[in-house]
């Protein structure tokens, strides 16, 4: 009787066994890798805005404090986007002829706000609140970044709960002295981990299993 | 069904069904208006309605005591080193940029070409009342915008306060100087640091 397969499917049958393996440890990477790539996170991706507007130029350059548009960082969840009045503050003297802040100026005339495209965007079953963190020394860049040099603006970390769970589990490495939350320049000193701990007594911040038990961030 | 079908449908699903539990977007995406989100079902498209006309904030009665005419000198507040330095922040925040950190006008803003505001050692402002300042940060001035939204009223006399100070950090009597500090001030540069003093004695 003559053999049914010939002796190349020898081969072809181990090396499926091997394909087979490769391709779900591929999957698998494919699977573990997309959620927490920029692909899906957005992160270090610079949005398109209705206006170029640029934190370089009025933090970074102007030296404006965060908290003279952001007016809410301090006091509720959300830190505020500045009403276009606040722009007109200076650019209805400053620029105030030029073509690509007309956007601006239409804004205030009609009273339509201008329309950002949202940089920063957590899902709705995660309660985050700015007061908080800006309040227990958290600063501004260690989510944002350095925003004093984004000419335009993105989002420098990766907003996956893992990444807030980095904070939540050692929140020390990243406290600052409340005059600093703002400073775009601060660096973590050499002895972080000392001063870290000092200010969590300081602030009194909550011990690491109340800062990660689930209805802290889901409520 | 045959049993190799049916292993092949559950094999499929244990594959596939991790991967569709990333579409659905129920809950990161609820029904609801966040701040500052658009709405269709509003005529204007704003998620965030705009106050009635004489809407009074929760809470904002409270402030109503602090708020004095333009004339008056009273200051309604017991001003302390908590006061002052809370002044200095938001003096930081939101008038420096204009007014200079030093109250002379020459702000980075005003460097950039805004017009530059009068300086605080002027002696029209430093003979204005109180209630003069509390009135410019309510209302504006000129090419001052008001900055009611941002300023609570509580923060507009630490401001004061702190703008008060900095007309008596350049225009204070010798006589309510400590004698420590009128002594280093009379031992001129030379009692400054060492680094500081190349041409020290020049005069």
């Amino acid at each position: 009787m003559a053999q049914i397969f010939h002796r190349s499917t020898n081969f072809i049958a181990r090396f499926s066994l091997f394909a087979a393996i490769l391709a779900a440890g591929l999957a698998g990477l494919v699977i573990y890798a997309t959620p927490r790539s920029p692909y899906k996170t957005n992160q270090n991706v610079v949005r398109e805005q209705p206006i170029q507007f640029s934190h370089k130029h009025h933090v970074g350059d102007d030296g404006i404090d965060c908290r003279y548009c952001h007016t809410g960082v301090e006091t509720s969840a959300f830190a505020g986007i500045p009403p276009t009045k606040t722009c007109m503050n200076c650019h209805s003297v400053l620029f105030k002829d030029a073509a690509y802040l007309e956007p601006v100026r239409e804004s205030y005339r009609s009273g339509k706000p201008l329309q950002w495209s949202r940089v920063h965007r957590l899902p709705d079953f995660v309660y985050f609140n700015h007061s908080i963190h800006v309040n227990k020394g958290v600063g501004c860049s260690s989510c944002h970044g350095p925003v004093n040099q984004m000419a335009l603006m993105w989002q420098s970390s990766t907003l996956l709960m893992s990444w807030c769970l980095d904070c939540h589990r050692n929140p020390g490495q990243v406290l600052r002295e409340k005059k600093d939350v703002v400073n775009m320049d601060w660096k973590a000193p050499a002895n972080q981990a000392e001063i870290g701990r000092a200010l969590a007594a300081q602030y009194k911040i909550r011990t690491t299993a109340e800062l990660t038990s689930c209805s802290t961030c889901h409520r | 069904m045959s049993s190799a079908l049916r292993n092949c449908a559950i094999f499929a699903a244990a594959v596939l069904l991790p991967l569709a539990g990333g579409c659905r977007q129920d809950m990161a995406d609820q029904p609801k208006n966040n701040p500052l989100t658009p709405s269709a079902f509003f005529s204007d498209g704003r998620g965030s309605r705009t106050p009635e006309e004489n809407t009074v904030e929760r809470g904002a009665l409270a402030e109503d005591e602090l708020a004095v005419p333009k004339d008056s000198t009273f200051f309604p507040l017991p001003i302390t080193q908590a006061l002052l330095e809370r002044g200095r922040e938001r003096y930081g925040i939101f008038c420096a940029p204009c007014h200079g950190a030093e109250g002379d006008g020459n702000g980075m803003i005003a460097v950039r070409g805004m017009k530059h505001p009068p300086s605080y050692q002027q002696e029209r402002l430093r003979q204005a009342p109180v209630g003069y300042f509390f009135d410019v940060i309510t209302h504006g001035f000129g090419a001052m915008y008001d900055y009611s939204a941002q300023v609570n009223a509580h923060d507009r006399w630490a401001i004061i306060a702190y703008i008060r100070a900095l007309q008596l950090s350049r225009n204070a009597p010798a006589g309510m100087l400590s004698p420590e500090t009128l002594r280093k001030l009379k031992a001129g540069p030379e009692s400054a640091p060492a680094e500081h003093t190349p041409e020290g004695g020049a005069h």
